[in-house]
């Protein structure tokens, strides 16, 4: 249960690169951002209003102090000669009341935003997750065929966390900097306009040097980027070939390869977090330089006695020229929080779209109206649908025309016809298959890898959709049933087992959640997994985790096949494990498979000489063709391609 | 606090470099600290109306100090860049040296993906925590220590708002974090399991459909994730008590500062403090509490790095359970291999031996077969020639010598092994033979290939020899990846050649033609051939049969068919059909 081997975010990230040259945003970018924002809206339709109130209202307080300062100075000033503080203090004391009730204000703001944002973005979250994840869920087997696994787990590990960032954190400082830039903007031009002025050319003079510094980011952040996955890739191979390495004395070699790769993403490495280190320091000093020519061009204005030109009509003094200082601080550093905030805002939209992009996926088209109920037939031999659980189960069959409906006996018979089928189109996998399986008859697919024996079962389940043919389940069209009817009715044993983190008996039970302890035990039993099970430390109730590595290959099998038996369907889809496991496990499993195999209809991609030579039918594949069919003996006597495959002298794999 | 010791002995040539940045660092806070005094009294001059020519001399000076400032702060972050990028090269370096010394019980203590993420997001982690560390968790102090000190004697009495704001937000970013850190810590266990629940989800999708569990899954997921949601919230709720914590500080400064100041300007008349200390105060104020807030932060982070940290260590630290004698035999004389009362368990913890007493006798050119059941210690057994791994008790001798006495390299050349998981590298499939021998030529490549029964599907590629490999060998067929892994191990012309289970998905044809081939063309190599088939060892001199870590029986085919049940059974089980029919 280590977290190894997962994405594990380093603090602070990977590092992106910063400052204005970085920040390259797009339409698209910024419409699913904008869909971000509004389904947060949604999701909290009064509360995001009071929210963003508050965070303007504090903003707008946090940005006038020094107003007060001003008239805090001002009246410094005009006691400053006699010394007089007791005449003084009331006239202060009048105005810091203001301040300091207008603090208590902004504090209750504050407190109410960030709790309520600490509730909003744990809800956000959670609606997000369950969104995404009842999504997936309903996606096409063909989603996750086509997507690395560890792409789709970055959704809910990077992607999502992007976003947390961006609601809880970008977005609201950014409403807060840019409140607080355009207030403090009014209030400097307040005071006096030729400041203003002044101040807006250092600006503009910072932000042409960040331009440039963030560019030289940029550049080698992503040139990092690339000596990352060289390397790891080396790293990967060769931590994977390592007995190899060791059997052919290699290590040196091994050591040269890796150091030539290893300098050049130090050089790329210590460059790109370079350039983004002294972002800091050059923002700050031009602030500091600013604010010593402000301080001198303000010295200048009031010794020579320049006329101020200002929204106030104040005369420029020393009170004007000490909160003007500070302003310009606030301004600057507000400045920076916003392109900050924006890059950030940036990076964070490509997790959104990403986001979006999986929300906005085709889900799995599902028309089936056919559906499976339980019935009880009468002596007469008509079946009726009742409640109840019967051991017995047919398809209802609504007609639409005349309002009628039908009830078919569930037995498992399944006939492909003149089947075609192509993963991408023009690269057709399946050309003309027909299979027949009547009740309770066990077919099996023999072939090369890549001949379609996968695809064929594939399709039986409506995991891929047909191109062209037909296959009819008991007379019926499957494209009529109901998806979830049609998989119910058919139990999958696959080649890799999948078990769930939980006890063993709750994943056998996983194949029909109504089983009682005992029919779980039952099915058990019958496979031949009772015996390994109750010799667990916890027998039954023993917990499973991290797809039962503590169980051998062989024993999570048996699961699995205890799994199929517990829901008892007509049909069968079995895939028989390639890798070998141990004979005398080997035997058992075997065993297993063959109890679940009787008395149902079953698809078997075989593996195994035994189970091939007791199938009543024998198909065998060779791209997406059937060449040959029959039974063992009548394809042996064939001496084809059946032939050759069982005596060996055809290579399989 | 060792493991932190371990890493930074990678640090070496990037020590001065660290050393330059802690210097540059407290230059670069000195200055910053120094220019709100100087500003204070650039101030107090403009107000007090002396001669422009004071101020712009001042101005100059405060140029001086930004400007110096700014120096300090690029080359600090150059500097911190390059100790930071450096040592995690080292490091990266270090572990995968280390990684070239690890015998194959190291190798088995860590997992491949477990190393790979050790030298890499880990390495990440340590370059980001170290790169904070040396410069912002020099700075945060020095500059709060630098700022207190400037603050006092610039502002006088004025600094005692600072003796009251400081211990509160101290007081209250440690009660924040004590209470949050634990539920975070909990919280994040449940994140992880959650995630976990969704790769399964992903991975055994097939599964959660064919049984029609979507709803299911949904309702499952729904629950765990609301689960998280209460405990992050109530988590949340804790941490985001230091904004207006903060505020609060910041607000009283604000008032402190102007009312007391005023006060005491007007009753010195200016002489104590004046209006250029007030805006100085201020800006201290900022300066204290950021860095604060900074280290409370840092604190954070180096915690949740601490982790990377360990594991890393943890590789670095590992030594090599196989090592060189003091005076090692460097030439191996012929190909016997003998093994006297060999026991092996791979671990101490090992419940059971996987070998258990076990003598065997094979002569130089022998070709023996090995056969048994998965479990059965079949390639435990051969893995003991070359020394992969150590005896646990026993003898266990190659050319009459104990293969502890002989260095490696010349015994490892001598004995061949294919091993099971039979990987090439990206690359050439002429690199990918080399490995065998650097210095081959071109026919003696071909003739290895030829050998090998991989000349022919080797030219019918586009590039021949020159073809490439792509990463994990996906290009070519298992069979083939086989034939090239034999013909590499063929080049290093072996004195011993042990096939581990390496032709099971090559053709039965082909496989004799290759066993017909090492009859004929190496005849004095000893050949070892572990096999699933028993039409792969039914030729050999001897075969010996493998059970649950013993050698039951040894013979050649008629001996064994004759007296070992367990042989007649396999032999039975695969001829059985196929053979009688085509008899």
């Amino acid at each position: 249960m280590s977290s190894e081997g997962k994405v594990v975010k380093a603090p602070g990230g990977r590092g992106g690169p910063r400052g204005f040259g970085a920040v390259k945003g797009n339409k698209e970018s910024f419409a699913t951002l904008l869909r971000v924002i509004k389904k947060y809206k949604g999701y909290f339709p009064k509360m995001t209003p009071v929210v963003i109130i508050c965070i303007l209202l504090a903003a707008i307080i946090g940005s006038i102090p020094s107003l007060f300062i001003q008239k805090v100075i001002k009246i410094i000033e005009k006691w400053y000669e006699t010394g007089d503080w007791a005449s003084a203090r009331p006239e202060i004391v009048r105005y810091l009341t203001i301040l300091v009730s207008l603090y208590a204000l902004a504090l209750i703001l504050t407190i109410c935003q960030t709790q309520m944002m600490a509730f909003m973005t744990q809800k956000f979250m959670d609606k997000l997750r369950n969104e995404m994840f009842s999504k997936m869920e309903k996606l096409p087997i063909r989603f996750f065929d086509t997507h690395k696994h560890g792409d789709i787990m970055s959704y809910y590990t990077n992607d999502i966390d992007t976003l947390r960032q961006l609601v809880s954190q970008s977005i609201p400082t950014f409403i807060q900097a840019i409140v607080t830039v355009a207030v403090v903007f009014f209030v400097m031009i307040y005071f006096s306009v030729w400041m203003t002025l002044v101040l807006i050319a250092g600006v503009i003079a910072m932000i042409i040097i960040t331009a440039k510094v963030g560019a030289g980011s940029a550049k080698y952040f992503i040139r990092q980027q690339k000596a990352v996955a060289d390397t790891e890739g080396y790293i990967q191979e060769m931590m994977n070939g390592q007995k190899v390495i060791k059997v052919f004395n290699h290590e040196t070699q091994a050591i040269d390869g890796f150091n030539t790769l290893n300098d050049g993403f130090y050089e790329d490495s210590w460059k790109a977090h370079a350039y983004a280190n002294i972002l800091g320091p050059i923002i700050n000093n031009i602030g500091n330089i600013l604010y010593v020519t402000l301080a001198l061009v303000g010295g200048i204005f009031i010794i020579k006695d320049v006329q101020n030109f200002s929204l106030s009509r104040m005369a420029f003094d020393i009170s004007v020229l000490v909160p003007f200082l500070n302003m310009a601080k606030q301004f600057m550093g507000n400045l920076n929080q916003l392109t900050m905030q924006m890059n950030a805002i940036v990076m964070a939209s490509a997790g959104a779209a990403r986001i979006c992009a999986l929300l906005d996926e085709e889900p799995e088209a599902d028309d089936g109206y056919v559906t499976l109920v339980n019935v009880v037939e009468d002596e007469n031999g008509e079946l009726h649908e009742v409640a109840e659980h019967t051991g017995k189960w047919a398809w209802r069959h609504p007609h639409k025309a005349d309002g009628t409906v039908t009830y078919t006996l569930l037995k498992g018979d399944v006939r492909m016809t003149e089947v075609d089928f192509a993963y991408e189109e023009g690269k057709d996998v399946l050309h003309d298959v027909s299979v027949f399986a009547e009740p309770g008859q066990q077919v099996a697919f023999v072939g090369a890898t890549g001949a379609g024996k996968t695809t064929i079962t594939n399709l039986i389940n409506r995991f891929y959709d047909i191109a062209d043919g037909k296959i009819r389940y008991d007379g019926i069209n499957i494209n009529k049933i109901r998806k979830d009817d049609l998989r119910r009715s058919m139990g999958l044993v696959l080649q890799e087992t999948n078990l769930f983190t939980g006890s063993v008996i709750d994943n056998i039970r996983y194949g029909r959640l109504e089983a009682t302890d005992e029919e779980c035990r039952e099915a058990a039993r019958l496979v031949g997994a009772d015996d390994f099970i109750t010799r667990l430390p916890d027998g039954y109730n023993t917990m499973l985790t991290n797809n039962g590595t503590n169980l051998s290959q062989g024993q999570r099998q048996l699961i699995a096949i205890a799994r199929a038996a517990v829901a008892d369907p007509p049909v069968m889809i079995l895939d028989e494990a390639t890798s070998s496991i141990d004979t005398r496990t080997e035997a058992i499993v075997q065993r297993g498979m063959d109890k679940l195999m009787e008395g149902r209809t079953v698809f078997v991609i075989a593996h195994r000489l035994s189970t091939v030579m007791d199938s009543d039918v024998i198909m065998v594949l060779d791209h997406g063709r059937i060449i040959e069919r029959g039974d063992h003996n009548r394809l042996i006597a064939e001496k084809g391609t059946y032939y050759r495959l069982y005596t060996g002298a055809f290579e399989l794999e | 606090m060792s493991s932190a010791r371990t890493i930074l002995r990678s640090l070496r040539q990037y020590k001065s470099a660290t050393i330059l940045t802690l210097v540059f660092i407290v230059g670069e806070v000195f200055l910053e600290v120094l220019i709100p005094f100087i500003t204070a009294d650039m101030v107090n001059y403009i107000k007090d109306g002396k001669s422009l020519d004071h101020i712009v001399r001042i101005g100059l000076v405060m140029v001086l100090a930004a400007m110096l400032s700014l120096a300090c702060g690029v080359l600090a972050g150059m500097f911190c860049s390059k100790a930071s990028a450096g040592l995690a090269a080292n490091l990266r370096h270090d572990m995968f040296c280390r990684v070239q010394d690890f015998s194959f019980a190291n190798i088995d203590k860590f997992s491949t993906s477990s190393l790979v993420t050790r030298m890499t997001t880990d390495i990440t982690n340590v370059q980001n925590a170290y790169m904070m560390t040396i410069r912002t968790a020099v700075r945060a102090p020095v500059m709060f220590v630098f700022a207190i000190i400037m603050s006092f004697i610039m502002g006088g009495s004025l600094a005692m708002t600072f003796v009251i704001v400081v211990p509160v937000l101290i007081f209250g970013l440690i009660m924040i974090a004590r209470k949050a850190m634990p539920a975070f810590r909990a919280v994040f266990r449940k994140y992880d399991k959650l995630n976990e629940s969704v790769e399964e989800n992903v991975r055994g999708m097939r599964v959660v459909k064919g049984f029609a569990r979507e709803e299911y899954e949904c309702d499952k997921f729904a629950s765990a994730s609301d689960d998280i949601r209460k405990d992050l919230t109530r988590a949340e709720r804790i941490v985001a008590v230091n904004t207006p914590m903060m505020q609060l500080c910041i607000y009283f400064n604000m008032v402190f500062i102007l009312y007391v100041g005023s006060k005491l300007i007007i009753r010195s008349k200016g002489t104590d403090i004046d209006v250029g200390q007030i805006s100085g105060m201020m800006v201290y104020g900022m300066q204290i509490l950021m860095s604060l807030m900074m280290i409370s932060m840092i604190y954070v982070m180096l915690t949740m790095s601490f982790e990377s940290v360990r594991r890393i260590s943890e590789v670095l630290d590992e030594s090599p359970s196989i090592t060189e004698p003091a005076n090692p035999v460097t030439e191996v004389a012929d190909g016997s291999v003998d093994m006297e009362n060999v026991s092996f368990r791979y671990s101490s913890k090992a419940a059971r031996d996987a070998l258990e007493n076990v003598d065997l006798h094979i002569d130089s050119g022998m070709t023996v077969g090995i056969l048994g059941g998965t479990g059965s210690s079949k390639t435990t057994l051969i893995q003991l020639i070359p020394r992969l791994y150590d005896v646990t008790s026993g003898v266990v001798k190659v050319g009459g010598v104990d293969v502890r006495e002989y260095a490696l390299k010349p015994l490892r050349d001598a004995v061949s092994v294919v091993l099971q998981k039979n990987l090439i590298f990206s690359g050439t499939i002429r690199e990918n033979l080399l490995w065998g021998n650097e210095n081959a030529t071109d026919e003696e490549m071909i003739e290895a290939a030829k050998l090998a029964q991989a000349h022919d599907f080797i030219m019918s590629f586009p590039d021949g020899y020159d073809s490439r490999i792509e990463q994990g060998g996906t290009n070519v067929s298992g069979g083939q990846k086989q034939r090239l892994c034999i013909a590499r191990a063929l080049l290093k012309r072996p004195k011993i050649l042990i096939l581990d289970d390496s032709t099971s998905a090559v053709d039965t044809r082909t496989d004799a033609l290759i066993r017909a081939g090492f009859r004929s063309f190496i005849p004095e190599t000893t050949k070892i051939i572990i096999a699933q088939r028993v039409a792969s060892v039914m030729d050999a001199d001897m075969i010996i049969v493998m059970e649950g870590g013993h050698i039951v029986a040894k013979g050649d085919h008629e001996e064994l068919l004759r007296d070992c049940a367990i042989y007649r059974e396999i032999y039975e089980q695969q001829t059985k059909g196929g053979v009688s029919d085509e008899q």
